[in-house]
């Protein structure tokens, strides 16, 4: 198992965001985690990524221990997400975006930079040809130069997902990527997401379009009110009865 | 593609600043009148601590609201071990630069730890207290009434103690941490810190030690207070603690915000106007402060990213307009 949660819980305040969750994800695998909202989905990703921590529980990585280690330390090791609200760097362009995402494959520290010393340009040379190879991925690169905030939601979320990549992440969390797409950019997206499984990358899904999820996912954890309530195949999931309780009213195939 | 666009810039960034260093000494040749030459030189000084503080707040949307007391303890750094102790004046610029980094390493580590405007609330209980020791701190410090027979500065036997002599090692200086600076916005660590300012929790998902980094850029930026301070001490050859208190702090604020938030030559501009501004409604006297809020208030909102980034967002508007995108 590449990433493994063993008996998580999470509680703000009187409220219980997850309670005693377990859930494990096989290497090279696409994983959806569903549920209604509020369901504690987000609050897994953070965890998952270190933006917060269990008060019960351990997660392992690779193996290793996870829980206690900040966000950066995570993202170093491999862990990559986007977010449910698309959160770019506005004020700087579309390619300065995903060099970002580069960060943790070059070394330059401030003097290196501020001086501008010979060894930093062949690592600047690199981090723009890997980030143009990123947005040449989610085909990008004619916004290249344009402000990461006049692009339109749907590339906003194509941009997201390049600057993760860029940091070449072991697995990647992709928070309702599809959220505010149309049906042609969601088609993309699932063959992007597809595609990406193909090159060993590890996907963690959460996922509101349950065509999409359904399509792409080999297998899906239910939650519902912090609790896991179903984890299988997209079939098993869905004759599930408990699931179908807890989405009663809503159109599987929407 | 990507690496001739980055080569373009490279060129159009070295005519930039050819330019800039032959007008500047254009500028000095021009110049004879010392009142407008030493006026120039004041300008130097703002912007190097203007830049400074741009980096940190434009930049790394972190407040400073203490940094006339790096400026006030590279100057008394610089001022007291030339002064007092006979000290070579490049050796107490030096020192000036340890004192202040680290000054500003021990304010920003538990400052930076927590979110939201501590660095602001700490900056300025530590310019209160900096402005307070230079004021009691009477056998090293002069009290109120300053420290007075601070050195001039000089460079191979030559003594830098006119202003025209002073304005050719002030903007290399002001030429060089400029370049510096543009440099340092463009590079890894310039594009994370860019990063963290718009989104801390995108930066940190992709690997931004952002803590270490907002803690590295306020150094950074007290160096350059510092650097202007010392400057400013062996310039002036003299030194009171009214130069260094909360008001001027408050006022390099001001000249960031006016030139334009994250705008290296913004902050050149920034620095300029409320150098000059001062000087010419000298006239008015009592009103000074009125016309100073006025036109400040004008500038805030008409053009809230300051002056230059306001003129270009109107050019860049005209340019969407015609193109027709968005």
């Amino acid at each position: 198992m590449l990433l493994d949660l063993q008996g998580i819980s999470l509680s703000f305040g009187g409220v219980q965001a997850l309670d005693d969750v377990s859930l494990s994800v096989p290497s090279g695998a696409i994983k959806a985690v569903i549920g209604p909202n509020g369901a504690g989905k987000t609050t897994l990703f953070n965890l998952v990524s270190g933006f917060l921590q269990p008060q019960e529980g351990r997660i392992f990585f690779k193996g290793e221990e996870i829980q206690g280690q900040p966000a950066h330390v995570l993202a170093a090791r491999g862990i990559g997400r986007t977010f449910q609200l698309v959160q770019l760097f506005d004020h700087m362009t579309v390619l300065e975006n995903v060099m970002v995402g580069c960060h943790r494959r070059g070394r330059a520290g401030l003097l290196a930079g501020a001086l501008r010393l010979p060894w930093t340009f062949p690592e600047e040379k690199d981090i723009r040809r890997w980030a143009w190879e990123a947005l040449e991925f989610v085909g990008l690169t004619n916004r290249a130069h344009h402000f990461a905030a006049v692009l339109p939601l749907g590339l906003k979320r194509l941009l997201e997902i390049a600057r993760a990549l860029a940091a070449q992440p072991t697995i990647l969390l992709l928070d309702e990527p599809a959220s505010g797409l149309d049906a042609v950019e969601t088609e993309r997206l699932r063959d992007m997401i597809l595609a990406l499984r193909d090159q060993g990358i590890t996907i963690l899904l959460v996922e509101h379009d349950m065509s999409l999820t359904m399509d792409v996912a080999e297998e899906i954890a239910v939650l519902n009110y912090g609790r896991l309530i179903a984890d299988g195949p997209p079939r098993a999931i869905q004759k599930h009865p408990e699931v179908i309780a807890a989405y009663l009213g809503t159109d599987w195939q929407a | 593609m990507g690496d001739a666009l980055g080569e373009g810039f490279i060129r159009r960034l070295f005519n930039r600043w050819t330019l800039f260093a032959a007008m500047a000494a254009l500028v000095a040749v021009v110049l004879e009148n010392n009142y407008y030459l030493s006026l120039l030189n004041f300008i130097g000084i703002h912007a190097i601590l203007v830049v400074g503080l741009n980096l940190l707040m434009g930049y790394g949307g972190q407040i400073s609201l203490g940094h006339a007391a790096f400026f006030g303890l590279g100057a008394y750094t610089s001022g007291i071990l030339t002064a007092s102790y006979g000290v070579n004046p490049w050796l107490a610029l030096i020192a000036g630069l340890i004192v202040c980094g680290i000054a500003a390493f021990l304010i920003g580590v538990p400052a930076l730890k927590l979110h939201g405007y501590y660095l602001a609330m700490a900056t300025l209980g530590f310019g209160i207290i900096v402005y307070i020791v230079l004021n009691e701190a009477l056998p090293w410090t002069g009290g109120p009434s300053g420290l007075s027979g601070i050195p001039s500065l000089s460079l191979g036997g030559l003594k830098l103690d006119t202003p025209w002599r002073l304005y050719f090692l002030i903007w290399l200086t002001v030429w060089a941490i400029l370049l510096i600076s543009a440099n340092l916005v463009d590079s890894r660590t310039g594009r994370a810190l860019r990063a963290l300012h718009d989104s801390e929790a995108a930066a940190r998902s992709l690997g931004v030690d952002t803590a270490r980094l907002k803690l590295q850029v306020f150094i950074w930026s007290a160096l350059y207070a510092s650097l202007a301070g010392s400057l400013y001490a062996h310039t002036l050859n003299f030194v009171a603690p009214a130069s260094f208190g909360f008001m001027f702090s408050i006022k390099l604020v001001t000249m960031v915000v006016l030139g334009g938030m994250a705008s290296i030559w913004g902050s050149l501009l920034g620095a300029a106007v409320l150098t000059v501004l001062p000087e010419l409604l000298a006239v008015f006297h009592d009103y000074e402060t009125i016309v100073f809020g006025a036109i400040l208030m004008v500038v805030m909102i008409f053009l809230p990213r300051g002056l230059v980034r306001g003129i270009l967002d109107l050019r860049e508007l005209r340019k969407y307009k015609r193109e027709g995108v968005r």
